[in-house]
C-alpha cells in the first residue's frame, strides 16, 4: 500500500452508551504515515471514541460514517476491522486465563494469512523473542497466561508487542502512557517511532504531553464534551502541556468540559474476568 | 429398604460369584454382610438433585473371562486408547475381568505390588483385609454396600517404604457389555515414605442397554507418603456413574487429585481428602463438561483432622446444551486441626441458556486458629475477552473457542502423563465440538 492510499475518515461520528450520548460528532481525517494526538482532560470521550472506532459492543453508533480506504468501517465486525488494518492498544486490555500469549498471537497472525498460509512455528518464535527484547520484555512473557497477573505497565508493553507481531496499517493508541515510568516510556515511544512509515498512521490518546515529547504528532486535536473542539500542530501539545486546558475552555465559553458525567473509569474490565489462581 | 423394591441381584449370586473367585472366607461373609446392610440402606441424598430419578439399578452379572498372553491381544478398543510406551506398567480391566497386567521387573523386586484386587484377596489377604472399605464404609448408603457386595476386578497398589516409583503406573477400565457387570475397586497403599503417581481411564459405550458402574477408589497415604493420582472418565450415555474417591493422609504425606468428569451420562462422583495426620497435604483439581441433558453431581471435600494440613480444591465445569451441574465444596475443619488452610474454588461457566450450573462452596469450621477461604462463581463468556481477543483478528468463534480451551488448560496440564494429558484434551474437544 502506497503512502497517498492510507485514508481514515471520521464524519460525523455520534455514539452513545445506555442510551447517554458520548460522541457528538466526530469529524477527523488521518492520511497515511501520519501521526494525530487526541488530548483532552478525563470524561471527554476520548477513550469512548477509540472504542467505538474498534467495535466495542457496549457503544451504540447512532451517526456518522467511519471509512477506511473508502471502505465502511462501522459496518464491519470487530475481527474485521483488526483483519483491514485497525489496532486499538487498550488501556485497560482483558485478561484471558489459560491462553498463553505466544498462542494467542500465532492465531491472530494466522487469522490474518489465512488458512494454508500460516506462520511456521520457528519464523514467528524468533519475530516475538525479537520484539520483546526490543521491549525489554522478559522472554517468559511468552508463555504467561494472555494479560493475567500482569501489572499495569507489563500490560501496556504487551498490547504494544502484539502491535509490532500484527504490523497494522492504522494504529489507536488509547492512555499507552499511563501507568508507565519514564524508562518504560522512551521504550514503548521508541517502538512506535521504529513503526513510523509512510503506510502506517497512528493516533494517540493521552490527557498528557509528555508522550508527545517522545513521539512528535504531526497533528494535535483537543477532545471536549464528545467533540473536537480545537486542532492545530505539535506547538499545541506544548502550550497545553504548558497553561492546562483552562484557556481552551476559556476561548470556547465551556465550563463543564465532560461528557454524559461518566468519568473515564467506565471501561474498566468488569470484575469477573480475572480467573481465580491455582 | 424403602427407595427400591428389591436389589439387582440375590444372595446367592452374591455367595457364588465369592466362590467362583476362590475368596477367602472373610470376603465372602464381607460381601454377604454388605448384601444384608444394602437391603436396608437408602440411597444417598445429593444436595439439590433426586439421584432417585436415574437409572440406578443395572449391574448385569459377572462374566469371568482369562488374562490374556499379552498387550497386543487386547481389544482394539482398549489399544486404541493405550500408548505402547505404557504397556510395561498397566492392568486392563475389560467389563468383570482384569486381562492384562504388568510391571516391570525391577519395581517388583523392591516389594511394589501391582495386580487385580481380585489376585491380591488371594494373595496379600492382610494387607487388603486392613484397608478395603476402611476409607470408605459398606454402610453409608445402598450403593457402597452394593460396591462391597459386587466389585470386581480392580486394581491393588501397594508402594513399600521409602520406595520411589519414577514411572506413573496406568489402569485402563473398559466396558463394552451391558450385560457384564462391572464394579471396579480401586485400593492404593502408599507406605511410609513412598512416592508414586498412578492415572486411570474409564471408558466404553456397553452393547445391550444400560450399565451402572459403581466405583470406589481408595488410596491410603502413609506418614511422609506422597500420590499423585489423575483420572479421566468417559463413558458414554448408556453408563450411569457412580463413583468415590476418598483418600486417608497421614503425617507430612501428600495426595494429588487431577480429575476429568468428562462422561456422556449421569454422573456422582465425590473426591474427598481426609488429612488424618498432622502437616498432611491434599490438592484436587476437577474439570468437567457437561453436554446433552446430562446430569452431572460433582462433591470434592477435605476433612482437616491433623493440625497444620492443608487443602486446596478446584473445580471447572463448562456447562453446554441443557446439561445440570450441582458442584459442592466441602471444607470441613474438625476441633483439634489448629493452622489447618483450607482454600476451594469452584467456577461454572455456562454456554447455552437451558445449561444449569450450580456451585455451593460450603465451609464448616470447628477450629478458631485456622485459615480457610472459598470463590465460587457461575457466569458466561465475558464478552470483553471476547472483544479484546476479536480486535486482534479472531473470529467470534475462535475467540470463544481459545476463551472456553483457557478455563480448562490450566487443570488439563496437571495431568502427569502425556498421552493421558493428551487423551484429556481430545475428550474435551469432543465434548465440546459436539
Amino acid at each position: 500500500m502506497s503512502s497517498n492510499q492510507l485514508h481514515f475518515k471520521i464524519d460525523g461520528l455520534k455514539a452513545s452508551i445506555e442510551g447517554k450520548e458520548i460522541l457528538k460528532g466526530i469529524n477527523l481525517e488521518v492520511k497515511g504515515g501520519e501521526v494525530h494526538a487526541i488530548m483532552g482532560p478525563n470524561g471527554t470521550g476520548k477513550s469512548t471514541l477509540a472504542a467505538a472506532l474498534m467495535g466495542h459492543p457496549r457503544y451504540e453508533i447512532t451517526d456518522g460514517s467511519v471509512t477506511l480506504n473508502g471502505e465502511n468501517v462501522l459496518e464491519m465486525e470487530v475481527n474485521e476491522r483488526a483483519l483491514a488494518g485497525m489496532f486499538l492498544a487498550m488501556q485497560y486490555p482483558a485478561e484471558i486465563p489459560g491462553v498463553t500469549n505466544a498462542d494467542f498471537l500465532r492465531s491472530a497472525i494466522n487469522a490474518r494469512l489465512g488458512e494454508g498460509n500460516e506462520i511456521s512455528l520457528m519464523k514467528f518464535i524468533r519475530k516475538m523473542e525479537k520484539n520483546m527484547a526490543a521491549l525489554g520484555m522478559d522472554p517468559a512473557f511468552m508463555h504467561r497466561y494472555l494479560n493475567e497477573g500482569f501489572s499495569g505497565g507489563e500490560k501496556k508493553r504487551n498490547e504494544i508487542l502484539q502491535m509490532m507481531m500484527l504490523e497494522p496499517s492504522l494504529v489507536i493508541l488509547d492512555e499507552i502512557d499511563s501507568g508507565l515510568d519514564i524508562d518504560a516510556l522512551k521504550i514503548v515511544a521508541s517502538a512506535v517511532n521504529s513503526m513510523r512509515s509512510p503506510d502506517r498512521s497512528f493516533l494517540i490518546i493521552t490527557h498528557y504531553q509528555r508522550l508527545l515529547n517522545y513521539i512528535t504528532p504531526d497533528h494535535v486535536h483537543v477532545m471536549m464534551q464528545g467533540r473536537i473542539v480545537k486542532s492545530g500542530g505539535p506547538d499545541l501539545a506544548l502550550r497545553l502541556e504548558a497553561e492546562g486546558y483552562d484557556w481552551v475552555k476559556e476561548e470556547l465559553g465551556i465550563t463543564d468540559e465532560t461528557v454524559g458525567q461518566e468519568p473515564e473509569e467506565e471501561f474498566k474490565v468488569p470484575m469477573n474476568t480475572i480467573a481465580p489462581k491455582f | 429398604m424403602t427407595t427400591q423394591t428389591a436389589l439387582p441381584v440375590d444372595r446367592n449370586s452374591v455367595a457364588a460369584l465369592s466362590r467362583e473367585f476362590q475368596e477367602p472366607e472373610w470376603m465372602t461373609a464381607l460381601r454377604l454382610a454388605a448384601y444384608d446392610a444394602a437391603e436396608k440402606l437408602e440411597l444417598p441424598k445429593l444436595e439439590k438433585m433426586r439421584i432417585g430419578e436415574w437409572a440406578l439399578w443395572d449391574y448385569g452379572a459377572p462374566k469371568a473371562r482369562q488374562p490374556l498372553a499379552g498387550f497386543d491381544q487386547l481389544p482394539g478398543q482398549a489399544r486404541a486408547l493405550l500408548d505402547d510406551d505404557v504397556k510395561n506398567h498397566l492392568l486392563v480391566q475389560h467389563n468383570s475381568s482384569v486381562v492384562f497386567r504388568s510391571l516391570p521387573e525391577d519395581l517388583r523386586a523392591k516389594g511394589v505390588i501391582f495386580t487385580s484386587l481380585g489376585e491380591a484377596v488371594r494373595e496379600h489377604g492382610d494387607l487388603v483385609r486392613s484397608h478395603f472399605m476402611q476409607a470408605v464404609k459398606t454402610d453409608e448408603n445402598v450403593l457402597t454396600a452394593l460396591h462391597a457386595a459386587l466389585w470386581n476386578g480392580g486394581v491393588f497398589l501397594y508402594v513399600p517404604r521409602n520406595v520411589k516409583v519414577e514411572v506413573p503406573l496406568h489402569a485402563l477400565f473398559l466396558t463394552d457389555d451391558a450385560s457384564a457387570s462391572f464394579v471396579p475397586h480401586v485400593l492404593i497403599i502408599a507406605d511410609e515414605n513412598s512416592s508414586v503417581t498412578y492415572v486411570d481411564h474409564y471408558a466404553g459405550t456397553p452393547s445391550g442397554g444400560r450399565l451402572v458402574h459403581n466405583g470406589v477408589v481408595e488410596v491410603f497415604v502413609k506418614q511422609g507418603a506422597h500420590v499423585q493420582f489423575a483420572s479421566i472418565h468417559e463413558f458414554g450415555a448408556p453408563v450411569t456413574d457412580l463413583t468415590i474417591r476418598r483418600s486417608v493422609v497421614g503425617r507430612d504425606g501428600r495426595i494429588d487429585w487431577v480429575i476429568g468428569e468428562m462422561n456422556q451420562g449421569e454422573t456422582m462422583a465425590e473426591t474427598v481428602s481426609i488429612l488424618d495426620g498432622n502437616g498432611g497435604v491434599s490438592d484436587s483439581k476437577v474439570i468437567c463438561v457437561g453436554t446433552g441433558e446430562q446430569k452431572i453431581h460433582l462433591t470434592t471435600r477435605a476433612v482437616h483432622i491433623g493440625m497444620n494440613t492443608t487443602s486446596d480444591m478446584v473445580t471447572r465445569a463448562v456447562m453446554r446444551d441443557a446439561s445440570t451441574a450441582i458442584i459442592n465444596g466441602i471444607t470441613k475443619i474438625e476441633k483439634g486441626a489448629t493452622y489447618a488452610n483450607g482454600q476451594q474454588t469452584e467456577r461454572v461457566l455456562m454456554l447455552s441458556p437451558a445449561a444449569r450450573g450450580d456451585a455451593n462452596p460450603m465451609l464448616l469450621i470447628d477450629e478458631d486458629e485456622v485459615m480457610a477461604g472459598h470463590a465460587a462463581s457461575v457466569g458466561q463468556v465475558n464478552p470483553e475477552q471476547v472483544y479484546y481477543m476479536m480486535s486482534r483478528g479472531l473470529s467470534r468463534e475462535l475467540a470463544m473457542k481459545l476463551i472456553i480451551y483457557g478455563f480448562l488448560a490450566p487443570i488439563v496440564s496437571e495431568i502427569p502423563i502425556s498421552s493421558l494429558e493428551n487423551q484429556l484434551k481430545t475428550v474435551v474437544e469432543r465434548k465440546l465440538g459436539q
